[in-house]
């Protein structure tokens, strides 16, 4: 990947010669199709959108993020969070409390089973951990 | 390509109970007992999209099964061969031409392609003296109703910023060398706005039809990163290299 503009004190730009494919991950393509569900259920215009976006981008450069295309879904992903809450959509405590339940529903299916999100909460019961 | 699991460094969310959950002896710290294979949690960022979705179908808010069919949509059916049709048919109908260049939404509209972020277009022809290249400065909005969704150096830092202030520099880096009396001009997507670029018809095809005339567009070109292939070459990169 070395090529003259590194040498040249700037950033190469990453990717030209990939074609890769539209999600890299199938995680990236929820949610991508979330947000655009979202929108177009009314929740937040795409202005809205875009600005939100672009704050979480903005922020993440400012935090170290050189931000090669590679972290865009995980911007992507912020910025949805951030906005489905601040439009009230659902809380930050209840989403925290539904990520860990998640986790732990995970953690306690063996292995090749489906991941039931009752396994999660039966976990989260009995540590009485309500999160 | 291979990072793309590690969290962002602004990611921002913690995986803050870390360490609590040696409660039942069947499981440690989530790796796999001897005996009885438990399963990994999948990396932060999908874990937090299942939480998401799965609380958003709760309240009625998301169809799951709309989901699914807005995703094949995005990775089957809409893509740059649609803009490359709109390129072909400019390239072989002038009255077409003058419409896309004139009402490029309308214009663009009339042959099916009106998609999500196809609302408000612009079309941008090149010509022997002025070249156009399209930017997301702020983030990354991108014509997907002719486009599809954009490639990841569109998206990232260094396009971004350095396509503003170097334009011929970043051209160079995809292989294209312009004249240097040929004006750059430089094309800022928002929300409200997005941008094509017409690229020249390439020399050598004259007489060849539309459908023909397709094989030479690629995404690159209706960027403005790359001019349309020529026949018989691959014009841009390997031209240039």
């Amino acid at each position: 990947m070395t090529s003259d503009s590194e040498s040249h004190g700037f950033t190469a730009i990453p990717g030209i010669d990939a074609d890769g494919p539209v999600f890299r991950e199938p995680w990236e393509a929820q949610a991508f199709a979330l947000t655009v569900t979202l929108h177009e259920a009314g929740l937040f215009t795409w202005d809205e959108w875009a600005a939100t976006l672009s704050a979480e981008i903005a922020s993440a450069q400012s935090s170290g993020d050189p931000d090669l295309g590679n972290t865009y879904y995980r911007h992507w992903q912020n910025a949805l969070e951030r906005l489905v809450v601040a439009k009230g959509a659902t809380l930050g405590d209840e989403l925290e409390g539904r990520v860990e339940t998640w986790r732990q529903a995970y953690m306690n299916t063996p292995h090749g089973q489906p991941i039931e999100l009752s396994a999660g909460h039966a976990a989260r019961r009995s540590t009485g951990n309500s999160g | 390509m291979s990072d793309e699991n590690e969290p962002a460094a602004s990611g921002g969310h913690h995986a803050h109970e870390h360490g609590h959950d040696h409660h039942h002896g069947h499981h440690h710290g989530g790796h796999h007992h001897h005996g009885q294979n438990f399963t990994d949690p999948p990396p932060d960022p999908a874990l937090r999209i299942k939480a998401l979705e799965s609380l958003l179908v709760e309240k009625g808010l998301i169809d799951p099964a709309a989901l699914e069919v807005l995703i094949d949509t995005y990775e089957t059916k809409i893509g740059p061969r649609n803009g490359a049709k709109v390129v072909a048919r400019a390239w072989t109908d002038p009255d077409f031409k003058d419409w896309l260049l004139r009402d490029g939404t309308a214009a663009i509209h009339s042959m099916g392609f009106t998609g999500r972020q196809g609302e408000h277009m612009r079309v941008l022809e090149n010509t022997p003296t002025v070249h156009n290249v399209v930017v997301c400065t702020l983030c990354s909005c991108y014509p997907w109703a002719v486009l599809g969704l954009p490639p990841v150096w569109y998206k990232s830092a260094p396009y971004r910023s350095r396509v503003v202030s170097d334009p011929r520099g970043v051209l160079g880096e995809f292989g294209t060398e312009l004249p240097d009396d040929v004006e750059i001009r430089v094309w800022d997507s928002t929300s409200e706005m997005r941008f094509m670029v017409l690229p020249m018809r390439p020399s050598g095809t004259d007489g060849m039809s539309a459908e023909e005339l397709e094989a030479f567009v690629t995404r690159n070109s209706m960027i403005g990163v790359e001019p349309a292939k020529a026949p018989g070459t691959v014009a841009g990169k390997e031209a240039a290299e």
